[in-house]
């Protein structure tokens, strides 16, 4: 039997998600997500025309409370964790070097 | 000392308050223990107890471990992964300041299944945790610090999260009570997300009271998190002692599926007991209940390979390649941060949302969902309760299931379609049977499953029956926290 997907869809995904994958973890992604897709796809061939749709399992209304300016937290709290805290910012390497 | 371990935290709450227990030597006492982890239970605990001081309220003096799942201020958190190694979040969670706000304090982090992805706690980048009834096997996941440390004697009661069982079926697997509350009971502000739509907080706990002793601490609204809504009437010490008038619905289908012979001999005569405390039995059909692993293997994986797209290297935690251009650097950071059964999450979710392939897995999955809770309410109609065992199978050997994913995900069969359907539902020891294969003795756990928001009932419930099943006097000196413990 085909493989659900393929490695050529494996490196597509991988791409989209922003994760290096090595070459033996390629490998192993293509057969194990096949497995589970495998699995995964017994509910693609029931008929569940019509259902609703469930993203959410408690009935939600708006709440809306007064818009009253507070202190939000010190910005050296939150930078303090940071890889790379330049002048009250987060400091990353260039993006432009990636259109190469 | 060994004696104070030995007290409920309803019990040692109770002495503290009435002063006849020193909160600080209490608190000494657990923290020495803590300290003793040979499980990997803990990934941090506290050092300086020294200036303890007595708070009041109704969990005063009680120490709780936490799932390290749960930010705390000015101490690490890592979910778990490599890629938050170090990290200290600049503020504490919801859940956390509740319980604090009723006395009680974190003795200590606890280890998991990284990011919650797992059911054994071998997906942590810390090392797996052993369960304390025999060292050569998995004490069940993702909250498996939280059960190994309450069932190993570390702790007197811990909190954790579960998202498909990883509350219940560590509960099972260890020998506990673990509660998943109702979506929405309890704030999931500053509990490192994993699938939104799942992940609740619940309690890890010796018994039943204690379970409603921290529920009673954790639940309720809170503006930080507009999906939580709280138990309305909030909740008290459960007291109820038969099951007459109660009538508790086993799954027609449950038959067909693999269950241990020893599981499978202890539910039976979990049954019985209820019938025997006046409780009836009754036949419920769930029919979709057999595509829960399939729906919940895309809806959660989709919600988490969204959650974790803020680990980058950016604003927290790790950072590699930063030589490179930007991209490289995400992608060096995650590759190194990130461990095998996380990257395959993120790959199965990306997959499922991706162009092409939306309708046909998340759109789909989110129908089954519906059915899935359609099938309860049309189930909790006849009865009052749903029950099942927790786990098919007692507590596995390290490294048993590693090889294959999709075995690992079958554990969560009976633990999945509460959790799609957003209901609470509690896991109890039901006594001991022997792995497949022969061995010693291991803890089996009786899920009980109830509607929305029933949580005061399903407690009264669960208690009525602990009580009747008696699991301490049939494990009593086997219990790893009364000094039993296995190889």
């Amino acid at each position: 039997m085909a493989a659900v997907i393929d490695r050529e869809q494996v490196l597509h995904v991988a791409k989209l998600a922003r994760l290096r994958l090595s070459e033996q973890e390629v490998e192993r992604m293509t057969g194990e997500l096949s497995g589970i897709l495998e699995h995964v796809d017994r509910i693609g061939n029931l008929d569940l025309e019509g259902v609703e749709p469930t993203s959410h399992v408690v009935e939600l209304e708006n709440v809306l409370r007064p818009d009253e300016p507070r202190p939000s937290w010190p910005r050296e709290a939150v930078l303090a964790p940071a890889p790379e805290p330049v002048d009250g910012a987060f400091r990353v390497p260039s993006p432009q070097a990636a259109e190469s | 000392m060994g004696e104070l371990l030995q007290l409920s935290a309803a019990e040692a709450a109770a002495r503290i308050a009435a002063g006849e227990l020193s909160a600080a030597e209490y608190f000494q006492a657990w923290q020495a223990a803590a300290a003793g982890d040979e499980l990997n239970a803990y990934l941090w605990s506290v050092e300086n107890a020294a200036d303890y001081e007595v708070e009041q309220g109704p969990l005063g003096g009680v120490p709780v471990a936490v799932k390290d799942i749960f930010c705390t201020e000015g101490t690490p958190t890592t979910a778990g992964s490599r890629i938050l190694e170090g990290y200290e979040p600049p503020y504490t969670a919801t859940a956390v300041r509740r319980l604090d706000a009723a006395g009680a304090r974190v003795l200590g982090k606890t280890n998991m299944d990284e990011f919650a992805m797992g059911s054994s706690n071998e997906n942590s980048a810390y090392g797996p945790v052993l369960n304390p009834w025999d060292r050569g096997r998995v004490p069940g996941g993702s909250s498996g610090g939280s059960a190994a440390a309450v069932a190993g004697g570390l702790a007197p009661c811990a909190i954790g999260t579960d998202t498909g069982g990883s509350i219940r079926q560590p509960a099972a697997l260890c020998g506990i009570v673990g509660l998943k509350p109702t979506y929405g009971s309890i704030s999931r502000y500053g509990m490192i997300a994993f699938a939104s739509s799942l992940d609740q907080c619940g309690p890890l706990t010796r018994d039943v009271t204690d379970a409603a002793l921290l529920l009673a601490a954790l639940q309720g609204r809170d503006s930080c998190d507009s999906t939580s809504v709280g138990i309305e009437g909030g909740i008290v010490a459960p007291s109820r002692e038969d099951l007459s008038g109660l009538r508790f619905g086993v799954p027609a289908e449950l038959s067909r599926d693999a269950i241990d012979a020893g599981v499978r001999a202890s539910f039976e005569a979990t049954l019985e007991r209820i019938e025997a405390l006046g409780g009836e039995i009754a036949e419920v059909s769930l029919p979709n209940a057999e595509h829960g692993i399939s729906a919940y293997y895309v809806i959660a994986p989709a919600e988490a390979s969204s959650n974790l797209a803020r680990y980058d290297g950016v604003r927290y935690g790790m950072r590699k390649g930063g030589d490179g251009d930007l991209v490289e650097m995400y992608e060096t950071t995650r590759a190194e941060g990130f461990g095998p059964e996380v990257k395959r999450r993120i790959m199965l979710g990306t997959y499922a949302l991706s162009s092409g392939y939306y309708d046909a897995y998340y759109g789909q999955a989110q129908k089954v969902r519906t059915r899935i809770a359609e099938d309860f309410t049309a189930a909790f109609a006849d009865v009052d309760f749903v029950v099942t065992p927790t786990s098919p199978s007692v507590a596995f050997g390290l490294g048993e299931k590693t090889d294959d994913p999709l075995a690992m995900y079958l554990n969560d069969f009976f633990t999945v379609p509460m959790s799609l359907a957003g209901i609470p539902a509690i896991s109890i020891p039901s006594g001991l049977a022997e792995p497949e294969g022969g061995g010693a003795e291991l803890p089996v756990g009786f899920q009980i499953a109830a509607p929305a928001f029933a949580e005061q009932k399903l407690l009264e419930a669960a208690y009525a029956l602990e009580q009747g099943i008696g699991f301490e006097r049939e494990a009593g000196s086997r219990r790893p926290w009364n000094g039993g413990s296995g190889g």
